[in-house]
């Protein structure tokens, strides 16, 4: 059986660009597909990347816009895996093109529809601490920099569904400002969701993370000023809503003390996840760092109960963020509540051996790492497993770290269980040379046995 | 003094007897330290809960029967709910008293309260003290 | 709708402002709460040493008690009634071999092994009531009145005996936005005010109950709302002392949800006992009208 030398790669975060990048620049064709409307990842959110404090959009940027261009990757954003069937070599997949109702051939990126439509919506991407508008680009670097409507949001298409519905109460309004102001015209309200079918020999799976929700931990108060790390990240980052200011979200008052939580649902099998997230201990340790050189005369404080600090140079980077006034405080918090204006963070220092309580302004929980949402229903697509909480399972978990269950399926980055981004990267780039290694066989037998 | 850590004092008589009685196993707590983050007696501990189950642990019978935090305990279970590894940390306080008591070695005389105290006490806070502090 | 009520020692001496206000509230609801015929101390506390089945007998007989008597659900208004039956209820049912072994020893009695539901008044209020029946017998809606919620310790732990959520309870304020207050958000709702170390070291239940009470007044509660006599007494008894000790403390009315609710539906204040209260709970409810002004 001939081996069918297109790769499909299901995820654009940083580890599935790479694995895309790679495989495109070894020759062969790529279909990157990407469930939001741009690629980018949860990397594309961070304010500055520990260690070096470099700003991920100018070292993610390049690789976003190579796999936008890129003459061997058809890039398909706002899209989804339906269906797998066939093997190794050879599978048939179907993929979902959820409607833009937005041409993309006739749209010019311009940005007039994004900033004159009047519906607000939570911004996915400053992680519900911005708005964004119904039509929209995720970010200002987004690729591609053309833009979707949210039909779930939009006047209009609500509009259309309530005269459709028949239903009693305030019909919505008619809207179209976009459609009026659009200079290409390029605004499709017919435009439907399509599905594409194609052949491919492998598949990459980066579908990378999500963080727990707050709400799980329910002794960590529900209060506006309890944010977790990727909130705050937005609230660090130049480019975010403030500017870099940052700033509570009760009042927009700029926080004088800062506490940081590690471990919040992470090595917890009671209340959240049994395992370690492994990058909390380094990005609250660079958010405590970057938050005190923001704001003059602050204070921070890390809740932690060991530091990891296993990658190159990171534990050089803790020591830093200690040397540079941050606190330390070893031990778990029980409790956050509001009192006034603070926020009671009841905690202890099993070093000292003392019961402590900080009154901070603003609080970080460095929340678990968990599976994208929908991990488990892409492994039952794909007819692969995972662990209890969701991450793929590797062929083997030492020598087999990039095979998934299923021959001709790779796994990278985040998805197969959590890292940071060298890792990621790193694995991106090893499963791309196990795709490359397969299609430098033409043919497969059926014991699933290459041929040269 | 430096501590000697050895086979005998890991494995002795009375660890064996608060893991029995608890029905907890001691080995399963990290050092988290969030039963002492959120215990509303800490305040008055000589040892906080999380020092007890380290002193478990490392088998310091002698630190553990002369602490007064078990007495201080008061069986809120606010450590047991929130405890990351499930262990039930208010049945060790228990398992501790119990030992003591069993002794008829009481934290309090019913005897020596007094009259005033006892008669404007509710019957459910004496009966409760009697329960928890005395044998 | 009848229900088996077990009272327990402090009901019946100095919470009778509880039980009075219960039975008569209940009834106004169609509840009619009918204390067993015979009962004996629950134990107060369950015992949670692994080997000590000679304290769960206490509750066990009761549990005995009252399926002798046909009923298979009971209810408490004490929390520490309702955690130390609940409990034992659940070790007769999910643990055989101490089953046996307590069945054993009471021999003379029929064997117990999980016949009887317990629930405490705000189960029953909540699910076979529900807040909209109670809503619609409000007479005097205690509009204006902002409460604390306070659970303390008994009623949402340990977590299989829950009854709601352990970190987040909302029963209370779903009852007391029934009958008109203010609910307000009471960080402290769920923490311990000291418990039975009253007995042993009232000092350190005093530095407890600074911490409760002053939460409350600086949220700007007229009220602590509470289901346990010994919260009741750790919170209430000793203010006129916290007061002296300091000074932002200026008084907290504590007050039974039996009460409020009893006041609500129009049972004659008289019955609800607020004499017996800590805090200044007359004082205030006469403040808002709620109660005759004294002759």
């Amino acid at each position: 059986m001939e081996v069918i030398k297109k790769v499909l790669v299901i995820g654009g975060g940083v580890a599935g660009i790479q694995a895309a990048l790679d495989i495109a620049d070894g020759g062969y064709q790529v279909i990157l597909v990407e469930k939001t409307p741009s690629v980018g990842g949860h990397m594309a959110q961070y304010a500055e990347v520990f260690p070096t404090l470099d700003c991920p959009q100018c070292i993610l940027t390049p690789k976003m816009v190579d796999v936008g261009q890129h003459s061997n990757i058809t890039l398909l954003t706002y899209a989804e895996l339906q269906k797998v069937s066939g093997e190794v070599g050879n599978f048939t997949v179907e993929i979902l093109q959820k409607a833009r109702k937005v041409n993309h051939k006739k749209c010019t990126g311009c940005g007039t529809c994004w900033q004159k439509c009047p519906e607000k919506v939570p911004s996915e991407y400053d992680a519900g601490i911005a708005d964004r508008a119904a039509i929209y680009i995720p970010f200002a670097q987004a690729v591609p920099a053309k833009p979707v409507i949210d039909t779930e949001h939009c006047r209009y298409i609500k509009h259309l569904e309530f005269v459709e519905g028949e239903t009693e109460g305030k019909r919505p309004p008619q809207c179209r400002i976009c459609e009026r102001l659009c200079p290409a015209e390029a605004i499709d309200w017919e435009q439907e969701a399509q599905t594409i079918t194609e052949q491919v020999g492998a598949i990459v799976v980066a579908t990378g993370f999500d963080l727990m929700p707050i709400k799980r931990l329910p002794e960590y108060a529900e209060d506006p000023d309890v944010i977790d790390g990727i909130q705050f990240e937005r609230m660090l980052s130049p480019g975010g809503p403030n500017a870099g200011v940052v700033r509570r979200p009760s009042d927009g008052k700029i926080p004088g003390e800062v506490v940081f939580v590690s471990c919040a649902g992470s090595r917890d099998p009671e209340h959240g996840v049994p395992h370690c997230s492994r990058v909390c201990c380094m990005y609250l340790a660079k958010q405590a760092m970057l938050y005190k050189h923001a704001v003059h005369d602050s204070q921070a404080h890390i809740f932690y109960i060991d530091t990891r600090t296993t990658g190159k140079g990171y534990e050089e980077f803790l020591q830093r963020t200690m040397t540079e006034g941050t606190v330390y405080l070893r031990g778990k918090v029980s409790r956050i509540y509001r009192d006034g204006d603070k926020l009671k963070v009841m905690g202890v220092d099993t070093l000292s051996g003392k019961q402590v309580e900080v009154s901070a302004d603003l609080v970080v929980l460095g929340m678990a790492m968990l599976p994208s949402v929908g991990a488990k229903d892409m492994a039952a697509r794909l007819g692969i497993a995972t662990d209890e909480q969701g991450f793929f399972t590797e062929s083997h978990i030492k020598i087999d770290p990039l095979e998934s269950t299923r021959p001709g399926i790779y796994l990278a980055g985040t998805a197969q269980g959590p890292k940071d981004i060298p890792d990621s990267v790193a694995q991106g780039s090893g499963a791309a040379s196990k795709v490359l290694g397969l299609f430098a066989r033409s043919e497969m037998t059926p014991e699933g046995l290459t041929v040269g | 003094m430096r501590l000697e850590i050895s086979l005998g004092r890991l494995r002795n008589e009375f660890v064996a007897k608060i893991t029995e009685l608890s029905g907890q196993d001691i080995n399963l707590c990290y050092q988290c330290g969030k039963c002492s983050a959120g215990c509303p007696m800490s305040f008055i501990m000589d040892l906080l809960p999380n020092q007890v189950i380290r002193s478990v642990q490392l088998g310091l019978a002698e630190d553990i029967t002369s602490s007064r935090t078990p007495w201080l305990c008061a069986s809120c279970l606010v450590c047991t709910v929130r405890c990351p590894k499930g262990i039930d940390i208010a049945s060790v306080m228990e398992a501790v008293r119990q030992i003591a008591l069993r002794r008829s070695e009481d934290f309090i005389d019913p005897a020596g309260l007094e009259r005033d105290t006892v008669a404007e006490l509710p019957p459910i806070a004496l009966v409760c003290g009697f329960r928890k502090l005395t044998g | 709708m009848d229900l088996s009520y077990y009272p327990g020692c402090t009901l019946k001496t100095r919470a009778l402002n509880f039980e009075d206000s219960a039975i008569a509230a209940m009834a106004v609801l169609g509840v009619n709460l009918i204390e067993l015929p015979r009962w004996n101390c629950c134990g107060t506390v369950y015992s949670m040493t692994d080997d000590d089945l000679a304290h769960h007998i206490a509750p066990v007989r009761n549990l005995v008690r009252i399926a002798e008597q046909g009923s298979d659900r009971v209810v408490t208004l004490c929390s520490f009634c309702y955690n130390t039956l609940k409990r034992a209820d659940l070790l007769m049912r999910n643990s055989p071999e101490k089953r046996n072994t307590i069945n054993t020893f009471m021999d003379d009695e029929i064997d117990y092994d999980g016949q009887v539901e317990v629930v405490h008044l705000l189960e029953v209020l909540r699910d076979d009531v529900g807040w909209e029946a109670v809503a619609r017998k409000v007479k005097t809606s205690l509009e204006g009145l902002k409460v604390a919620p306070y659970y303390g310790c008994t009623l949402t732990r340990p977590q299989e005996i829950a009854i709601d959520s352990v970190e987040s309870p909302t029963v209370l304020q779903g009852l007391m936005q029934a009958v008109g207050t203010t609910v307000l958000d009471f960080p402290l709702a769920t923490e311990c005010c000291g418990s039975f170390e009253i007995v042993s070291d009232p000092d350190a239940v005093i530095e407890r109950a600074y911490t409760i009470l002053g939460m409350a007044q600086r949220k700007g509660a007229d009220a602590i709302v509470v289901s346990c006599p010994l919260c009741a007494h750790n919170l209430g008894h000793k203010q006129a002392e916290i007061a002296g000790k300091y000074s932002d403390f200026t008084g907290m009315p504590i007050v039974y949800f039996t009460q409020l609710l009893a006041l609500a539906v129009g049972v004659n204040p008289e019955v609800c006992r607020f004499d017996l209260n800590f805090g200044g709970v007359e004082a205030l409810l006469r403040d808002r009208g709620l109660i005759p002004q004294r002759v």
